[in-house]
C-alpha cells in the first residue's frame, strides 16, 4: 500500500499522467530554501519621509544611528549612495533586502550633477552582474542589480518639478520607476486627486516610462483581478509612513497624532500605504523579471555592442559621415594633383617615365 | 507704538504718512510736575484722536513680498491674511500654470477698507524662485527689484520740485516660506536670507505646517532658529533696532519662542462646533486655521497686521532705505544721484555681494 503523500502526488498509475504538474511545487520548495534577493532604491529630496516609509514598509529600523546634517553642511555635500542590507524572514521564507539610499539628492542649490552618481551606481551593478554571468564559476552570482526605484515626489508642489522630470527621464531605461507621493497627509482628498492626475499627465507629456503593473491573468480569481484594477487606478501612490503606535478608536494603530485627528498608516481611506505594500510584495517577482528581461538586456546589448572599443557616438549622423568622405576625397585629389605636377616636371626634365600610375579613387 | 508726531498732509487723496525719524534717546530733563487738575484740562491728549482721523482720511500703503518654492501655499496664505483675494492666483483659479524658467516679479495692488481705514495693499509675488534644477543666484532678480524701489523713492526725494506725497513702492515686509521638511533649512534658504536680510525685513514662515505633529513642529522650529543664529541671519524684528526695554522684552519673546511662525492657510470655510471657520477638511479631521492649538496663523496675522505693521514701515524707511541712500550718496561723492562729477547719471547700486565663508 503506497503512502498517500498529502496533495503532492496523485496516484501515478493514473493513465495519461506523467507527473510534471508537480514541477511548480519543486521550484517553490527550492526557492524558499534559497531565499529571495531584492534591491530597492529610494530617491527623493531630503525631508520627504523616505526613511520613515522604508522602516514602515518592512517593519524594521534600517537607520538606527542617523544623523541629519544642517543646511550649512548640505551646501558642501554631494550625492552619496548608501546601501543597507537586512535579512527578513517570514513563515520560513527568507528575504535578503537591500535598500539603496541616496542622501544629498536635490539638496544643492545647483542640482545639475545630482543624478550622475546614481546612474553610475546602477550601471555598476549591471556591469558587475554581466561580468559574473560571463565568468567561469557561475554558481553563486549575487544579484545586486536595482530591481525597483521608489521616486518620492513632494506633495507641496503643483506636480512634477523640473528636477523630477530630468531624473526620471535619465533612468527610466535602466530601472523600474515607481513614483510615490510622499507625506500624503498634507493633502485633502480633492488636492490628492488633482495632484495624481497632474502627475500622470506630466509623465505622459514627457514620455517618462514608469513601471506598469501587469494586468491580471484571465484565469485568476475575481478578487485578484479587482485588486489589480484598484492598484492600477491609484498610481502614483500617496503614502504616509510611521512606526509610532497611537491609540485610536480603542485600538493601537500605527499613525501620526495631530491636534485635529489621527492619520492611520494602514487605513486605506487615509492613504495608499497598504496598496504600495501589496504592490511591492505581490509584484516583487515581476519587478525582478522586468529588470532581468528588459533593463538588464538593454544594458547588456549596449555594452556588448561597444565591446572593447572606446565609447563612440553611436548615432554619427549622415552629415558628419558625408563631410568626412568629402575631406578624404579632397585629400586624394590633392595627392593626384601633386603626382601629376611631379610627372610634368620629370617629363620636362627629359626623363620619360612612362605612364602615370593610375590611382583609382 | 507711536513715535513722534507725523507730518500732516492736507490732500485727501490716498497718500502715505511719512513717519518722522526715530527721536534719539536724549538725556531726560528732570520732569517738572504739573498738576493739571489745578489749572484745568488742556487737551494735549487729543492729538491721538487727530492722528487717527487723519489716517482714516488719507489711508496708507503697505507692500508685502512673498518668496518661496512653488506650491508652498504663498498665495493662499496672503489671501487668508487679508481675508480677500489679493494674490496673483486670485483672478483665475488657474492651477495649471507652468513653472517659469527664471524668477519673475509680479506685483498686484488692491485697496482694502476696514473700519473706515483704507489700505493700498500691494502683494509682490516671485514665481520661479527655487524651482529650477540650477538655482544659483536666483535671489538676484529679487534683490534688484527691492533696490529699484529704493532708487525710485530716492529720485523723488531729491527732486527740486518734489511731490507732496511720494508714492511708496518699497517692500516693507518679505515673508520667506520654509518648506516643512522637518529636518533643517535648505542651502537655498540660507543663501537667500543671508543676502536679503540686509536690505529688507524678512519674516521666515514655516509653510503647510499641517504636515508636522506638535513634537516635530517644535523640534523643527528650534533647529531652524539655531541655524539662523549660527549663520548670523537677522530676521525681523532685528535685535539691533529694539528701541527700549519694552520693545526688547516683547520682541525677544517673539524671536525666541514664536518665530518662525508655523502656518496653514485656507480660503474655504467649514462648520465646526456650530461656527463657521476657515480650514482644511481631511478624512481624519478639520484643521482650523485660526485655532492656536492647530497652527500659528493667528500669531502671524496679529504680528504683521495688528501690532507691527507701522513698525515694519518705519524700519524699512529709517533703516533699510537710509542705508541704501547713504551708500548711493557716498558712491556719488556726496551728491544726490543724477548728478555725477561730470553730470552723468550713475546706475543704481548693484546687488551687494554677500561675504560668505567660502
Amino acid at each position: 500500500m503506497s503512502k498517500q503523500q498529502p496533495t503532492q502526488f496523485i496516484n501515478p498509475e493514473t493513465p495519461g499522467y506523467v507527473g510534471f504538474a508537480n514541477l511548480p511545487n519543486q521550484v517553490h520548495r527550492k526557492s524558499v530554501k534559497k531565499g529571495f534577493e531584492f534591491t530597492l532604491m529610494v530617491v527623493g529630496e531630503s525631508g520627504l519621509g523616505k526613511s520613515t516609509l522604508i522602516n514602515s514598509l518592512f517593519l524594521t529600523d534600517l537607520y538606527p544611528e542617523r544623523v541629519i546634517p544642517g543646511a550649512a553642511e548640505k551646501i558642501e555635500r554631494t550625492v552619496q549612495i548608501e546601501a543597507s542590507t537586512v535579512e527578513i524572514e517570514e513563515r520560513g521564507v527568507k528575504l535578503r533586502l537591500t535598500v539603496v539610499d541616496t542622501p544629498g539628492y536635490g539638496d544643492a542649490i545647483n542640482c545639475r550633477d545630482c543624478f550622475k552618481t546614481i546612474i553610475s551606481y546602477i550601471d555598476e551593478q549591471f556591469e558587475r552582474y554581466l561580468h559574473d554571468e560571463s565568468g567561469l564559476n557561475r554558481r553563486h552570482i549575487v544579484d545586486n542589480r536595482v530591481h525597483c526605484c521608489f521616486y518620492f515626489i513632494s506633495p507641496f508642489g503643483h506636480g512634477l518639478k523640473p528636477l523630477d522630470v530630468a531624473f526620471m527621464k535619465a533612468i527610466h531605461n535602466k530601472v523600474n520607476i515607481v513614483p510615490v507621493i510622499a507625506k500624503a497627509d498634507t493633502l485633502t482628498l480633492k488636492e490628492r486627486e488633482r495632484l495624481k492626475k497632474r502627475i500622470l499627465d506630466e509623465i505622459e507629456e514627457h514620455s517618462i516610462k514608469i513601471y506598469h503593473l501587469p494586468d491580471a491573468e484571465s484565469d485568476e480569481d475575481e478578487d485578484f483581478k479587482e485588486q489589480t484594477r484598484l492598484l492600477k487606478a491609484s498610481i502614483p501612490f500617496s503614502v504616509v509612513g510611521s512606526n509610532q503606535l497611537i491609540e485610536a478608536k480603542g485600538k493601537k494603530v500605527r499613525g501620526r497624532l495631530y491636534p485635529w485627528g489621527v492619520v492611520e498608516v494602514e487605513n486605506p481611506e487615509h492613504n495608499d500605504f497598504l496598496k504600495l505594500r501589496t504592490m511591492l510584495i505581490t509584484h516583487m517577482q515581476d519587478l525582478q523579471e522586468v529588470t532581468q528581461d528588459l533593463h538588464y538586456e538593454n544594458f547588456r546589448s549596449e555594452r556588448l555592442k561597444r565591446g572593447g572599443r572606446k565609447v563612440e557616438n553611436e548615432d554619427m549622423n549622415k552629415d558628419q559621415i558625408l563631410l568626412e568622405k568629402e575631406a578624404e576625397l579632397r585629400r586624394m585629389q590633392e595627392m593626384i594633383a601633386r603626382m601629376q605636377a611631379q610627372m610634368q616636371l620629370q617629363m620636362q626634365g627629359g626623363d620619360s617615365d612612362g605612364g602615370a600610375h593610375g590611382h583609382h579613387v | 507704538m507711536s513715535k513722534g508726531l507725523p507730518e500732516t498732509r492736507t490732500d485727501t487723496a490716498m497718500s502715505e504718512l511719512v513717519p518722522e525719524p526715530r527721536p534719539k534717546p536724549a538725556v531726560p530733563m528732570k520732569p517738572v510736575s504739573i498738576n493739571s487738575n489745578l489749572l484745568g484740562y488742556i487737551g494735549i491728549d487729543t492729538i491721538i484722536e487727530q492722528m487717527r482721523k487723519k489716517t482714516m482720511k488719507t489711508g496708507f500703503d503697505f507692500n508685502i513680498m512673498v518668496v518661496g518654492q512653488s506650491g508652498l501655499g504663498k498665495s493662499t496664505l496672503v489671501n487668508t491674511l487679508f481675508k480677500s483675494q489679493v494674490s496673483r492666483k486670485a483672478s483665475s483659479w488657474n492651477r495649471e500654470e507652468k513653472i517659469p524658467k527664471t524668477v519673475e516679479i509680479k506685483a498686484i495692488g488692491h485697496v482694502i477698507e476696514e473700519g473706515g481705514v483704507k489700505m493700498k495693499l500691494t502683494v509682490i509675488d516671485t514665481p520661479g524662485f527655487g524651482d529650477q534644477i540650477n538655482n544659483e543666484n536666483c535671489w538676484e532678480p529679487i534683490e534688484k527689484y527691492i533696490n529699484e524701489q529704493y532708487e525710485k523713492f530716492l529720485k523723488e526725494e531729491v527732486n527740486i520740485a518734489r511731490k507732496k506725497r511720494i508714492p511708496d513702492t518699497r517692500v516693507h515686509c518679505c515673508l520667506y516660506f520654509i518648506s516643512p521638511t522637518g529636518h533643517s533649512l535648505r542651502p537655498l534658504d540660507l543663501e537667500f536670507m543671508k543676502h536679503l536680510s540686509k536690505v529688507v525685513n524678512i519674516i521666515p514662515v514655516i509653510a503647510k505646517a499641517d504636515t508636522m505633529t506638535l513634537e516635530e513642529k517644535s523640534e523643527f522650529k528650534q533647529r531652524v532658529r539655531k541655524e539662523l543664529e549660527v549663520n548670523g541671519i537677522e530676521f525681523y524684528p532685528q535685535k539691533e533696532f529694539d528701541e527700549d526695554l519694552e520693545d526688547k522684552t516683547e520682541n525677544d519673546k517673539i524671536r525666541q519662542e514664536s518665530m518662525p511662525f508655523a502656518v496653514v492657510g485656507s480660503d474655504k470655510e467649514y462648520q465646526v462646533n456650530g461656527k463657521r471657520v476657515l480650514g482644511r477638511k481631511t478624512p481624519w479631521g478639520i484643521i482650523e486655521v485660526e485655532n492656536l492649538s492647530h497652527c500659528e496663523f493667528a500669531l502671524l496675522r496679529d504680528f504683521v497686521i495688528r501690532t507691527h505693521l507701522q513698525d515694519l514701515k518705519e524700519v524699512t524707511h529709517n533703516i533699510h532705505y537710509e542705508t541704501y541712500r547713504a551708500k548711493r550718496l557716498n558712491d556719488n561723492g556726496g551728491l544726490p544721484p543724477g548728478e555725477g562729477l561730470l553730470g552723468t547719471v550713475l546706475p543704481p547700486v548693484p546687488a551687494t555681494p554677500c561675504p560668505t565663508a567660502e
